[in-house]
């Protein structure tokens, strides 16, 4: 074991935090489990499926109805993950947060509901060259159906956004600017604090998408004034289907209903109906009930652990695992920003990420192949798709050499 | 073992496919697309009589699709159009179904160990795709997607 393998073993139990974590005690064909496509989806710790299992075992009702005893007892554990969040991103108010299915909900309600009301022939929208095809998507449409027009934020060779580029396209029509905070396909972390200030000093409003921050990175929305932030609950170790929009509280007000249902209303008659305030105004229908519960257990879990202390080690890890890769001849990484999280994306040599994908997954070790919805971002550095290793707090530097080895005989099958 | 997948003849067919090229007196083409890992794949075909006079294919992607469609161009000459459409359906029988090995494949038997890969079945039958389109669509130039 190398010196900095060592250093960061003595800062971070990892070996205790995978004790927390049963899915990564198998073998996959033969092999141990080795996770590496976090970025996908992270691996759940029991604690979330304890709160998930007793929710249904226990206190399983409709929320906000019943006067019943479980009625309450599963309305109080679900609004508690509401103020969990509140900690979690440091909002002003739990009335800013809405429970969504995640980030992709959160960027459509904005550009649905906002977008539709706000948004003229010959406004523009401003978005970045390294989105995620659901920060791209509902901006296409909403220039679509308005007669807006998108513009893109340019990136370098590194793969970070160019800032002087993105001065340029903010003007008067400006209404938007919608950007990752962390880059799925990359791992570039982009300034957002600059570049929503930049925004509001033209003018505009300012979307962050935190799909890929809100596991990473100690986010705080009144730090960054940013006005919307949408993350998914599954990325935090939470299950899927609920993820957390948040918006400030004179724009939700503003804005009208995203949809239209039972939770969101205050009075309903067939000439009129008048809706529920912040945040159940965007709430229409049964949630994701058991999910909101467990997002709250997961929150609970990554701030028992720190997000500081997530960060750092995550960081070792991506400076061990750069290293290890780049030993490996014919191999290049794709996304080398200075300022980066543990996402390691690359191409090898006349091997296509499909067919590393398949020889890897055949040594145990998963990792993501393929355009990672981020089409844009293959076609700018010029490739079909990239294999991307993507790390957790829980995974090791054992890990890093696993896939490295692997990386060895995906080289001798295709030699 | 994934040796079972990457069979002798699939690498070298991967990395030389045969009949890789344009063909400027082709009547039919298609273009085929894999929007999940990204291959792309062009088509080319000289049909007369209803017979397969040459076939041929230009394109980027995995060793599985590249491979497949270097094999295809091979077992293709000569055959009717009804005959080609035969073989795209036991081939496919091959991949997706445990049905015994039919000698009437040919080489095309080395992909027998994609059965195995669920999540390959799209790469090795993105060429015969492609080649259904071209020989059936009513269209000049289909694209099609394994989507």
């Amino acid at each position: 074991m190398s010196t900095l393998s060592s250093e960061i073993t003595a800062g971070f139990d990892v070996e205790r935090v995978r004790e927390d974590f049963p899915v990564l005690k198998q073998t996959v064909h033969g092999k141990p489990l080795v996770y590496l496509d976090s970025a996908a989806t992270a691996q759940k710790p029991s604690c979330v499926v304890d709160a998930i299992r007793h929710f249904h075992e226990v206190d399983c009702a409709n929320i906000h109805r019943g006067v019943h005893e479980l009625s309450q007892r599963s309305t109080a554990a679900y609004e508690e993950t509401r103020i969990k969040v509140k900690k979690f991103l440091n909002a002003r108010s739990t009335q800013e947060l809405i429970f969504v299915r995640g980030t992709t909900e959160g960027v459509n309600l904005v550009s649905s509901s906002w977008g539709r009301h706000n948004v003229k022939a010959g406004d523009e929208i401003v978005i970045s060259a390294m989105e995620h095809h659901s920060n791209i998507v509902p901006w296409q449409m909403l220039c679509e159906e308005t007669g807006a027009v998108l513009r893109v934020i340019p990136m370098n060779d590194r793969g970070e956004l160019i800032l002087e580029e993105y001065e340029k396209l903010l003007g008067p029509r400006t209404r938007m600017v919608a950007v990752a905070h962390v880059s799925n396909a990359l791992g570039t972390i982009n300034p957002v604090g600059q570049i929503i200030e930049m925004a509001h000093n033209a003018g505009a409003l300012a979307l962050i998408d935190g799909a890929q921050s809100a596991p990473h990175i100690h986010v705080d929305v009144q730090a960054l004034d940013c006005d919307f932030y949408a993350f998914s609950g599954h990325k935090v170790c939470g299950p899927t289907g609920i993820g957390i929009l948040f918006g400030k509280t004179e724009l939700l007000n503003a804005m009208p209903p995203y949809q239209g249902g039972g939770d969101m209303i205050r009075t309903v008659t067939f000439a009129k109906t008048t809706y529920a305030d912040l945040p159940y105004k965007f709430e229409a229908g049964t949630p994701n009930i058991a999910g909101g519960i467990g997002l709250g257990a997961a929150l609970d879990y990554m701030t028992a652990i720190g997000l500081d202390k997530i960060a750092a080690y995550e960081h070792e890890l991506l400076v061990y695992g750069t290293e290890k890769l780049l030993q490996i001849p014919g191999l290049r990484l794709i996304g080398t920003a200075r300022e980066k999280a543990a996402v390691l994306s690359f191409v090898m040599e006349g091997i296509h990420p499909h067919d590393i994908g398949t020889v890897l997954d055949r040594e145990g070790i998963a990792v993501r192949t393929g355009h990672h919805c981020a089409q844009p971002v293959m076609d700018w550095f010029n490739v079909p798709a990239t294999t991307r290793a993507s790390l957790a707090f829980y995974n090791t530097v054992g890990e890093i050499d696993a896939l490295a080895d692997g990386l060895r005989i995906v080289k001798e099958v295709f030699s | 073992m994934v040796d079972d997948l990457y069979q002798e003849t699939i690498l070298d067919h991967s990395k030389r496919p045969r009949n890789c090229h344009t063909m400027d007196d082709a009547n039919r083409q298609a273009e085929g697309y894999n929007p999940l890992c990204g291959d792309k794949l062009k088509l080319f075909l000289r049909v007369e009589n209803d017979i397969v006079q040459d076939v041929s294919f230009v394109g980027s992607g995995c060793a599985i699709s590249t491979a497949s469609a270097s094999l295809m161009t091979e077992s293709l000459r000569g055959k009717t159009r009804a005959e080609a459409l035969a073989l795209l359906d036991k081939f496919h029988d091959l991949l997706t179904t445990d049905s015994p090995v039919t000698k009437d494949l040919g080489k095309l038997v080395v992909f027998c160990g994609v059965r195995e890969y669920p999540a390959r079945v799209k790469c090795a039958t993105l060429a015969w795709h492609t080649l259904k389109s071209a020989l059936t669509a009513d269209v000049p130039d289909p694209v099609v997607t394994t989507e």
